[in-house]
């Protein structure tokens, strides 16, 4: 295995897994969120003083964008699946669309979550 | 299983480092991946120094000089050196291509870097053991079945029915896809692999095949057909420049549209 060179497809494919994987993680911390909402304003306060701190941001920030390179990755896989797209240029296309539009969507959501005023 | 490191005895450990040929003016270095059953040593990698001026421009043409003017001991498959055979497919650069159509001078920066196959089990040097390869290509059962009385002269097809066998049927069987596939590479006992299922996408779209039910149900299988996640280096690696990928993917909605 260590002597094959890393091919773009290949790496994507392993991150693709590692974003689905990050993202049942996150999905708790959304819970965790979601249970402190409900059960009153203390917990609420501390899940935003976590969420608020630089580490919370970092891992906010972090779950956006495996959020988002998850679900383009995956219509990647979708458009596959349903034959299109196995050119060799379209298949780099479409994976190098993958993980810049992931990375792209994340930055877009953030500026847009601080210019309406969510980073207080 | 997944194996991410090499197990113990298979860990590459130093190499010779073979003397430069006296009087070449042009060299080219050389990589090569050795590993003898007899000895009771790790692999190693040696290394060697072609006269490319003395030398056909294919890897091939560098491993047989290697052959004939340095170490005679060193093993590989060849037979056809034009791409038909599939003899000499092996892992080149950090790709799975055949020697013979591989030219030395597309490698870039450096020495020619030579392994085997990836993750078959190794006969000698260069020699990957596809015993398995072959008996999954056997599983595909690759042959016209037919129910239908036979006719009395050949089984008629169409122009566009033929047509559908293009990019299946030139299939050399090098196994350069399937040992590129890191599905394969975890679970080859239980995985198809790319070649035998561009085999069985190559039986299934047949005009003239009449158990395309039957083939369609073997496939049926969490492992056999589905371990492929469309990480495309069949695709990439295919010296024949055919597309194991895409055959998978017909396959899977063959599977899909006969359920509805």
């Amino acid at each position: 295995m260590q002597v094959y060179r890393w091919t773009l497809t290949m790496a994507l494919s392993i991150v693709h897994r590692a974003t689905g994987i990050a993202l049942y993680v996150g999905t708790l911390l959304l819970a965790w969120w979601l249970i402190a909402a409900a059960s009153g304003p203390a917990a609420y306060a501390h899940v935003q003083a976590f969420t608020g701190s630089i580490i919370g941001r970092l891992i906010v920030f972090g779950y956006t964008w495996a959020l988002m390179h998850h679900m383009l990755s995956g219509i990647r896989h979708f458009v596959w699946d349903l034959g299109y797209g196995f050119k060799a240029n379209e298949r780099e296309a479409l994976t190098w669309g993958a993980a810049i539009g992931g990375i792209a969507l994340t930055v877009l959501i953030w500026i847009i979550a601080y210019a309406i005023g969510g980073g207080r | 299983m997944v194996e991410f490191a090499l197990p113990k005895n298979s860990k590459i450990t130093g190499g010779k480092t073979w003397p430069k040929p006296a009087g070449a003016t042009e060299l080219r270095e050389f990589k090569v991946y050795r590993w003898n059953p007899d000895d009771g040593k790790n692999p190693s990698v040696d290394t060697y120094y072609v006269d490319t001026n003395d030398c056909g421009p294919m890897v091939l043409d560098g491993l047989i000089w290697i052959k004939n003017h340095i170490d005679p001991s060193l093993t590989f498959r060849r037979s056809c050196r034009e791409g038909v055979c599939g003899s000499c497919a092996m892992n080149i650069d950090g790709q799975n291509t055949l020697a013979c159509t591989r030219s030395m001078h597309d490698v870039k920066d450096g020495a020619v870097k030579i392994n085997p196959l990836p993750h078959q089990p190794v006969v000698k040097d260069l020699v990957p053991d596809l015993t398995n390869f072959y008996a999954q290509y056997a599983s595909v059962e690759p042959w016209l079945k037919t129910t239908s009385p036979t006719p009395q002269k050949e089984w008629r097809q169409s122009h566009e029915d033929r047509e559908k066998l293009d990019g299946l049927y030139e299939c050399i069987l090098c196994a350069c896809c399937s040992t590129s596939c890191p599905s394969y590479w975890w679970n080859s006992e239980r995985y198809l692999g790319p070649a035998a299922l561009l085999q069985a996408n190559r039986w299934v779209s047949d005009s003239r095949d009449e158990a395309t039910g039957e083939r369609l149900d073997n496939l049926e299988d969490p492992f056999r057909l589905y371990r492929c996640h469309t990480i495309m280096n069949c695709a990439k690696a295919c010296p024949k420049g055919l597309n194991p990928a895409e055959a998978i993917a017909e396959l899977k909605l063959k599977m899909v549209e006969r359920q509805i």
